[in-house]
């Protein structure tokens, strides 16, 4: 009876320790009331954890609380079309025009660029190294036919996977008809799941430079990247607010503040010191100074090429109101 | 001292996942003890069918409650306009409705289990109807314990629903397991070991606990 009463008192006390604990969590940690900002997030920009850093800077000015929401470009427009999100970090063009025209996204801004890399085993069975994206990417079909090698997909609607399907196109190849085949793999899973499978199949794939770096460098993958130039390969990341006549709960303002931290000074140095420390490299550049001052470098040509929208980085009739944000 | 354990990342997430699990077992026990004693103790058509149903549920996977429960109080859901979606209390009812059948199949064969002459000899002794209940609700005790630590367990170790409506939001509904999710995808494998070993220490201390006290009842 005695051990009985103190295995009671054991349990009860836990119980009521915790119950305090997660109440004054929930009252304790919140006592300015902030606004929240959802925003739904590429994973690439999420898991490299550079919206950590964007997000701890950003809150240390605004009273807003930055929700993320790492999901992939794909869903994250579903997520916005929705109406639960107030903004969207994506990468995929295509997608962004569709999104825009379909009236559920307004002032879109370009905030980043990187570049895709093909990477592969360090044997490198198909010779692709160094070589263009379309040349290496026929190389890999040819090896692949020839049940050297496989290649391993994203397979799930991401902005890598889009770009993927537009590289086969360009290179030449029926996306739908590959993905029949034999040594094409669909791993149905984020850039780090899908860097694993390549890895363990010594397979090639297309992966965001951020991303592999990350898993590089934690020596989690061996996989060596070995196309990395050419403006076939170019990636570029977009902010696009939520537009708020179509879903009235849409956090409009602080989507826009927001994005304007993204665009300014402040916020393209972080996004260009990111990752510097740890793997001596940016793993994104900003965009912005590059585009504004016009110059006609060969990336701002190569991000006007690939990245504008009819022409512009965000045609005027999606302005809304906010004509500050392309001078 | 406190302070600082206070705002220790791993300690809130841990703290939010016991806060989160143990509300939503005992919301769910609110309901689904009575349930699952009514059905234990009633004899009514269709009982075994009732049976049948609650057992099925066992089941349910989390992705598919989760995607149901989204879709219901996400915005443009019909339950949106409670503003749930994205919050703790989403959380807590999704698990809720998670472990219902656990404790309501639990419940009904460990009343069951007990034999229906306590009853009967209750109601000889003058007790009411519900003093009878409690009654075997006393004789039973063991297995209802155990049915409530089965749906803490369930609800602690979850991801499907936790992750489907409330995203593993920074200092909202960071719960242990979206945050292990999310720490294998980034990778930080050391950081996610140490989640796992959080895990796993409160489910074992919880299914200990239980069974002491399981022993000293019965």
């Amino acid at each position: 009876m005695h051990r009985n009463i103190v295995i009671w008192i054991i349990a009860i006390v836990l119980v009521a320790s915790v119950s305090v604990a997660g109440t004054a969590l929930y009252t304790g940690t919140g006592s300015i009331p902030e606004k929240k900002l959802v925003v739904s997030t590429t994973t690439s920009l999420f898991d490299t954890e550079l919206l950590d850093t964007i997000e701890d800077q950003f809150e240390a000015k605004h009273p807003i609380d930055i929700y993320f929401i790492s999901v992939g470009t794909g869903l994250a427009i579903s997520h916005a079309q929705r109406g639960d999100a107030d903004m969207i970090l994506v990468h995929s063009p295509s997608e962004e025009l569709m999104f825009l025209e379909g009236g559920y996204g307004t002032c879109r801004k370009i905030i980043a660029y990187n570049f895709f890399a093909i990477v592969g085993p360090e044997a490198d069975v198909a010779h692709i190294k160094n070589l263009s994206p379309t040349q290496a990417l026929s190389n890999i079909v040819d090896t692949g036919r020839n049940k050297g090698t496989k290649w391993i997909s994203r397979g799930d609607d991401s902005g890598t996977h889009i770009k993927e399907k537009q590289l086969w196109a360009t290179a030449g190849f029926n996306w739908a008809l590959l993905r029949e085949e034999e040594w094409y793999v669909e791993a149905s899973s984020g850039m780090g799941g899908t860097l694993q499978v390549a890895n363990e199949f010594d397979a090639y794939a297309l992966a965001d430079m951020g991303t592999y770096l990350k898993y590089y460098k934690d020596r989690i993958i061996t996989l060596e990247s070995l196309v990395t130039q050419g403006e076939e390969l170019l990636n570029v990341y977009s902010a696009i607010a939520g537009n708020s006549t179509k879903h009235l709960n849409i956090n409009f303002d602080d989507a826009i503040t927001f994005i304007k931290f993204l665009i300014s000074e402040e916020g393209q140095e972080i996004i260009a010191d990111f990752g510097q420390d740890i793997y001596g490299q940016s793993l994104f550049y900003p965009a912005v100074n590059g585009l504004k001052q016009n110059a006609d470098s060969t990336i701002a040509q190569w991000i006007r090429d690939y990245a504008f929208l009819d022409g512009y980085e965000c045609p005027p009739r999606y302005w809304d109101n906010h004509p500050e944000l392309y001078e | 001292m406190f302070w600082e354990l206070f705002q220790n990342p791993i300690f809130q997430i841990t703290i939010r996942s016991l806060h989160i699990s143990g509300t939503a077992t005992l919301l769910s026990t609110f309901w689904s003890l009575p349930l699952g004693m009514f059905i234990g103790l009633k004899s009514f058509p269709g009982k075994q069918f009732v049976k049948g149903i609650f057992n099925t549920l066992l089941g349910v996977p989390t992705v598919a409650l989760g995607l149901i429960l989204y879709l219901l109080l996400s915005t443009s859901g019909p339950l949106g306009f409670l503003d749930l979606y994205l919050t703790p209390q989403a959380m807590i009812i999704g698990q809720a409705l998670l472990v219902t059948p656990i404790v309501v199949s639990l419940a009904t064969s460990a009343v069951e289990s007990v034999d229906p002459k306590i009853q009967d000899l209750a109601k000889t002794l003058g007790a009411s109807e519900v003093e009878a209940s409690l009654a075997v609700l006393r004789e039973s005790m063991g297995g209802i314990v155990l049915a409530i630590v089965a749906s803490f367990n369930r609800a602690i170790a979850e991801l499907g629903v936790a992750l489907a409506v409330g995203r593993n939001i920074k200092g909202t509904t960071q719960v242990l397991t979206t945050v292990i999710a999310m720490e294998v995808e980034r990778p930080n494998i050391e950081y996610s070991i140490q989640l796992v070993i959080i895990l796993l220490a409160i489910v074992f201390t919880v299914t200990i606990l239980t069974n002491l006290l399981q022993r000293r009842i019965t």
